[in-house]
């Protein structure tokens, strides 16, 4: 489990990034930080293995404050993937997995063959381990992204707007793909992301986000939908705007699903 | 025309490719120098840039000093430290190491701010120590703009060392543009002056080569979308 126990944060600038701020994220679950830029979604997730020391305030992992381990030795032992991959562009995508392992100390044997098979386990076939990341699509890159940061088998995973450089059709598949693996792997999730369809997608538990890490509402995907805390939250997911209130129609002997524009969104199964 | 070939029979005495005056001997000072005057720039600049490439720190001092190093008068500091540490060749080699300090430091510095602020955000982020994330992230990336300080620090010098004749003592090839123009002997003058040219072009095309392997295999631009 990972709690934040009142934690702030101001950066040297004076930037106020996270004001006082206090969650649980349950083990195994996916938590996603949802809200718009400027609301401290990233910096919250990078206190989590100490790219980001917090002003006041705690973050726990498993009941041990953070603060007294060894950034390089928490960092080791939490899996981060990032926007745009962030892969090592003169090293080859299976050193680029492989890496990660051998700076656990793993051999060079060990950490090719873990990292082989965990390219696979990403979707990834195995021609592409001997090309340069610039050589792959986004796509690919961000599959390369997601396998180095599995490939110890970390317990923690911290995604950055893993897919939010990627085109709709790409991130589609990236995200069912995730939703597969977690399935898999039971891992504790945190993600990040400014996008609340993303965030219904893969959440178990969705934090919304006001300006300077100010919790709007927490809970299940469901119970947001049913009771959105307010107006900020009414007009984040989208409420307001109608595409989220459906109602059904009969056309032509079956029943369509439609929203408040009037827009046919599917079709209810019998 | 009598000068080229004055020059082009210079060039061709067999008694000047012979003995401590001839153009192996010189060459090989010369090349002494050059890498002796670059190992020791080296020594100082590299640490320093990288220094400040990876912390960003100082960057300001760096840039101003790298530029006012660049301002000095070669013959001036040459004849200010021979008259600290005596004719010979310490002076000499202090001037030239002044001379190539500023492309080495310049490169290193550079070489590392010219490296993708995220990918050393990722390298941090998946558990590097600062160490390993200069030398196994920052230095790899910049290694040709590293490789091209040294090559124009090692083209300057080359080119530079030749004013070390200019007090008695060094050798190099600089002797024979200095002595040959006390008895007015053009053409070693123009003769000595072509074996520098020729032997900084040698440098820098094998400065060019180092330049293509450092960048290795790794592909400069993307060439597939999937």
């Amino acid at each position: 489990m990972i709690e934040y126990r009142s934690i702030g944060k101001t950066f040297a600038d004076g930037t106020e990034a996270v004001g006082d701020f206090s969650l649980q994220l349950p083990s195994r679950t996916t938590t996603v930080f949802v809200g718009s830029s400027g609301c401290g979604k990233t910096t919250l997730l990078r206190m989590v293995n100490r790219m980001v020391d917090p002003s006041h305030g705690q973050v726990l992992i498993d009941d041990v404050d953070i603060a007294t381990r060894n950034k390089v030795e928490l960092r080791r032992s939490i899996g981060y993937v990032m926007q745009e991959a962030g892969l090592l562009p003169h090293r080859r995508v299976i050193d680029n997995v492989a890496l990660m392992m051998r700076l656990k100390g793993a051999s060079k044997k060990e950490a090719r063959d873990r990292a082989h098979e965990v390219l696979e386990t990403v979707g990834l076939d195995s021609s592409l381990a001997n090309r340069y990341p610039a050589q792959l699509s986004g796509g690919q890159q961000q599959r390369v992204g997601v396998a180095r940061g599995l490939v110890t088998d970390p317990n923690i995973l911290l995604m950055d707007e893993p897919f939010g450089a990627v085109d709709p059709i790409v991130r589609d598949e990236l995200q069912q793909e995730l939703l597969r693996l977690q399935r898999e792997l039971d891992k504790t999730i945190v993600f990040v992301t400014h996008d609340i369809d993303e965030a219904f997608l893969l959440g178990d538990q969705v934090v919304i986000l006001k300006k300077g890490g100010e919790i709007a509402q927490v809970g299940s995907p469901a119970d947001i939908l049913a009771e959105p805390a307010g107006d900020f939250v009414r007009s984040f997911i989208g409420l307001d705007k109608g595409h989220r209130k459906l109602h059904v129609e009969e056309r032509n002997g079956s029943r369509i699903v439609v929203d408040e524009t009037g827009k046919a969104t599917g079709v209810l199964s019998e | 025309m009598s000068v080229l070939n004055d020059t082009v029979d210079w060039l061709s005495d067999s008694a000047n490719w012979s003995g401590d005056d001839g153009i192996p001997h010189r060459l090989t000072q010369h090349l002494e120098y050059t890498a002796l005057t670059v190992a020791i720039a080296a020594a100082i600049a590299i640490p320093i840039g990288l220094w400040v490439g990876h912390t960003g720190r100082l960057r300001g001092l760096a840039v101003v000093s790298t530029g006012a190093l660049r301002a000095l008068p070669t013959l001036g500091v040459l004849t200010y430290a021979s008259l600290f540490s005596g004719i010979g060749i310490k002076p000499a080699i202090f001037t030239l190491v002044l001379l190539a300090i500023p492309p080495l430091l310049a490169g290193a510095y550079a070489g590392l701010e010219s490296v993708n602020r995220q990918t050393i955000d990722a390298a941090r982020a998946i558990g590097m120590t600062e160490w390993q994330v200069l030398r196994k992230v920052e230095v790899p990336l910049a290694l040709p703009l590293i490789i091209g300080g040294f090559r124009s620090a090692t083209l300057q010098v080359v080119a530079t060392a030749t004013v070390a004749a200019y007090i008695p003592g060094p050798g190099g090839l600089g002797r024979y543009l200095i002595d040959g123009l006390a008895v007015s002997d053009y053409a070693r003058i123009v003769g000595g002056s072509v074996v520098v040219i020729a032997l900084a072009l040698v440098l820098d095309g094998l400065f060019v080569i180092l330049q293509r392997v450092a960048l290795g295999s790794r592909p400069s631009r993307t060439p597939t979308a999937a």
